[in-house]
């Protein structure tokens, strides 16, 4: 248990950040694949079949290719692409881009491809009837959708929306591959320079399960919330 | 676009592929053997046994799999005493490390699929072979695991795939599958583009693949 004290000579407060760090790369990654989303369900949705293709080549190839392999795609080559863009505005020096922003991008993308499918889903399973009324009402289209159709779609995505938070929680321990310091990396130097790694991996595990069953928890009283009336 | 780099790693890629085929064939085969005897503990009607098998699928599947290769490969080396007995020979590599990490992890997700096939059974199916006097064991072993297996057979494809997928990690135990020598690749050429076009070939080929077997397999055994 020493090794998990706060202050100097424990792991403890190292922990705690890399937590909340987890924690931040996790909602930001849930976000951008928000607005990944955004983007590509209406492609999908729409009657046009180049516009189709687009959206299912971006949700295929990113559900078919490992997580890990999509990361090593950003840790690598995005710096590269940056400096590129950069050369062509006549400036040469080496650009970095920070780690964080990189793997909640990396995440946020995968992510996005999990949450088209359910935002896809949700909208489809919509009863056709209400699309109709709201013609039918001559209602406009941005309010039709915000006002009717959205709230109805949330309620179905929910359920599957918190299956894509857990995948997108989990799949952060993916990014200490790149050395930002969350749960896996700390515990990683933790267990490096104490050569405990046992102790170490189970407290990275109890973690992770924590914020698993405290966001279940969390989720579960959202759908209570969202299901009302129903 | 290099596409001399892309063509010479595609031969290495190709044979790392057999690598990932081999990783991911056994975690299946452990794995679905882990599933359907946890699946089964889950129906028992003892309380113990069966929140003993739902804690083992809460823990494999709230946490990340990296993490249970990490303690698997890393951890249980530390223990001295562990490194006396004959399973140190296993756990000594790499190789079955990862493959016990993933069948486990599969596992879980497994006996998640085959129980709530198992609770979705029509009990018009049970209850006709009880009037035709059939034991409970045949009816159990001829009746409710067929029938079972073909419902979950959809949503065992789609952990086929996310297993595929789960291979990768086996990278970061030094075994060289797709993705590690894909990293590898790039980290001596630094063009990740190309590489990843080819090595993400590779793998949605796979996925491809997987995806119509469990087609065909469906349709072979749908009633």
């Amino acid at each position: 248990m020493e090794l998990l004290s706060f202050g100097n000579t424990g792991w403890g407060d190292e922990l705690l950040i890399a937590t909340l760090m987890t924690i931040a790369v996790s909602i930001t990654a849930l976000l951008i694949g928000f607005l990944f989303s955004a983007i590509f369900t209406p492609l999908k949705l729409s009657n046009n079949k180049f516009l189709n293709f687009i959206a299912n080549s971006y949700t295929t190839v990113i559900r078919g290719v490992p997580e890990l392999l999509v990361i090593y795609l950003f840790f690598f080559g995005g710096s590269g692409a940056i400096m590129y863009v950069a050369s062509i505005f006549g400036y040469y020096e080496y650009i970095e881009i920070n780690a964080f922003i990189t793997g909640s991008l990396a995440i946020g993308i995968i992510s996005g491809a999990y949450s088209t499918e359910v935002f896809r889903g949700a909208i489809q399973s919509v009863d056709r009837g209400q699309f109709e009324a709201c013609k039918v009402l001559g209602f406009k289209k941005h309010i039709y959708f915000l006002k009717v159709i959205m709230p109805q779609m949330l309620r179905l995505a929910i359920p599957n929306l918190s299956n894509v938070w857990q995948i997108t929680l989990k799949d952060t321990s993916l990014i200490s591959v790149t050395g930002l310091v969350e749960i896996m990396r700390q515990s990683y130097v933790a267990a490096g320079s104490t050569r405990d790694p046992l102790f170490f991996y189970s407290v990275a595990a109890l973690i992770y399960l924590m914020l698993t069953f405290l966001s279940m928890k969390l989720i579960n009283r959202l759908e209570l919330n969202y299901s009302r009336g129903f | 676009m290099d596409l001399s780099l892309m063509a010479t790693s595609l031969p290495k890629l190709l044979s790392a592929a057999i690598v990932t085929l081999k990783l991911l064939s056994l975690a299946l085969f452990f794995g679905l053997i882990i599933g359907l005897i946890f699946a089964i503990l889950r129906i028992n009607k003892n309380p113990i046994i069966n929140k003993f098998a739902y804690g083992y699928s809460y823990v494999f599947r709230g946490t990340p799999l990296l993490v249970q290769i990490f303690i698997i490969y890393f951890g249980l080396g530390q223990i001295e005493y562990f490194r006396t007995t004959f399973l140190w020979v296993i756990f000594k590599e790499p190789y079955w490390c990862a493959i016990i990490a993933f069948a486990l992890n599969t596992g879980a997700y497994t006996s998640e699929i085959l129980r709530s096939a198992f609770e979705t059974i029509k009990p018009g199916i049970i209850e006709a072979g009880k009037s035709l006097g059939i034991s409970n064991n045949i009816i159990f072993y001829k009746i409710q695991i067929p029938v079972a297996i073909r419902q979950s057979l959809p949503a065992y494809g789609n952990e086929i795939i996310l297993m595929m997928k789960g291979t990768s990690l086996a990278s970061t135990v030094t075994l060289m599958d797709i993705t590690g020598v894909a990293k590898y690749i790039i980290s001596t050429t630094f063009k990740p583009i190309e590489v990843f076009i080819v090595a993400g070939g590779i793998y949605l080929f796979m996925t491809f693949l997987i995806h119509n077997l469990i087609k065909y397999l469906e349709k072979k055994y749908s009633f």
